[in-house]
């Protein structure tokens, strides 16, 4: 796996904080949140899950000059077995998936535990450890989960975040609503 | 603005409506910044003629994300010490999530006292599509 990081940038903070609905000022406002108990502008609780746009192999990107999975002349622009690998979101602290396979993959945990505020100027590093893996036969058929714990150190080692996802993927078309959903 | 542990006792709760009538924009607005553009989340012809679902629905991690304001605003910023999260059934377009923490225990941890909490985010129809737990910092 190519070695990669996450530079934490105040303008994708502002904009991962709006996605989330959140006007918090301490996610965007330089000033006010100098001013307030964290002395700075800090990131939303889930923020390092966007360390995706940072991940050079992350498979739910399109990739300039490759074919995508998703919809252009026909509803899907890539074969099944050459669309996305099963698990292959797992790099970067989510889990998670693509269509393909003959099956989906989606998201259904994720737990992160806290050891200091993330900043604008951090720059982040991920060290991926394979979790668990179960199986579980439910009403849309045959389940497989796998869970992938990643690491995040800063410039000086320390551990900032740690994040555990869990992903499912289903053996049929599309889950009930009763299941796992992402 | 940190909750304190003396104005907080076991079986408090906080609730809010964390999003009002989703709309498919937003769902658009959080693959562009989380970066996740799996087309199960905004591309309707995909998501209904080849993954099967009846239309697009929201990342797991923006129901979490919209959830995450109720407990910053509630506990305050930089005070999470764990936050997860179970996915338990989809969010569409549409939907009006309401979350609730509960505070479970108030216990003196590292740095003082630490409240522990249970998250539930259920949509329109009251059915639960997430549910969680976190932890945070309190002031005395």
């Amino acid at each position: 796996m190519e070695e990669w990081n996450f530079p934490i940038e105040a303008g994708h903070i502002m904009m991962f904080a709006r996605a989330v609905g959140d006007p918090n000022p301490v996610y965007y406002d330089g000033d006010k949140a100098k001013s307030g108990e964290v002395g700075g502008i800090v990131a939303p609780p889930t923020f390092v899950q966007a360390s995706a746009q940072f991940n050079p192999n992350y498979f739910l990107r399109p990739r300039i000059g490759q074919p995508w999975f998703g919809s252009g002349k026909e509803p899907t622009s890539a074969q099944r077995a050459e669309r996305a690998p099963s698990g292959g979101a797992r790099s970067g602290g989510g889990a998670g998936g693509g269509g393909g396979g003959g099956g989906v993959g989606l998201h259904a945990e994720q737990h992160y535990e806290y050891h200091r505020p993330i900043r604008p100027g951090d720059v982040l590093t991920p060290t991926n450890k394979e979790g668990k893996s179960w199986e579980r036969t439910g009403r849309s058929g045959h389940l497989q989960f796998n869970e992938t714990v990643t690491e995040w150190h800063d410039a000086e080692g320390n551990l900032v975040v740690t994040a555990r996802g869990v992903g499912v993927r289903t053996s049929g078309p599309a889950p009930s609503s009763e299941e796992k959903s992402d | 603005m940190a909750l304190s542990a003396s104005q907080l006792k076991v079986g408090d709760s906080h609730t809010a409506v964390v999003v009002d009538n989703l709309s498919r924009t937003q769902i658009v607005q959080y693959a562009g910044a989380s970066g996740d553009y799996n087309p199960l989340h905004t591309d309707e012809i995909y998501v209904t003629k080849v993954a099967g679902f009846p239309t697009v629905f929201a990342h797991g991690m923006l129901t979490m994300g919209l959830t995450g304001r109720l407990l910053t605003d509630w506990v305050g910023d930089g005070r999470l010490l764990s936050y997860g999260a179970r996915f338990e059934k989809q969010v569409w377009p549409g939907d009006t999530l309401t979350a609730t923490a509960t505070v479970e225990s108030i216990e003196d941890g590292k740095g003082g006292q630490v409240a522990s909490f249970t998250v539930v985010t259920v949509n329109e129809a009251g059915d639960r599509v997430l549910s969680g737990t976190a932890s945070a910092r309190l002031d005395p």
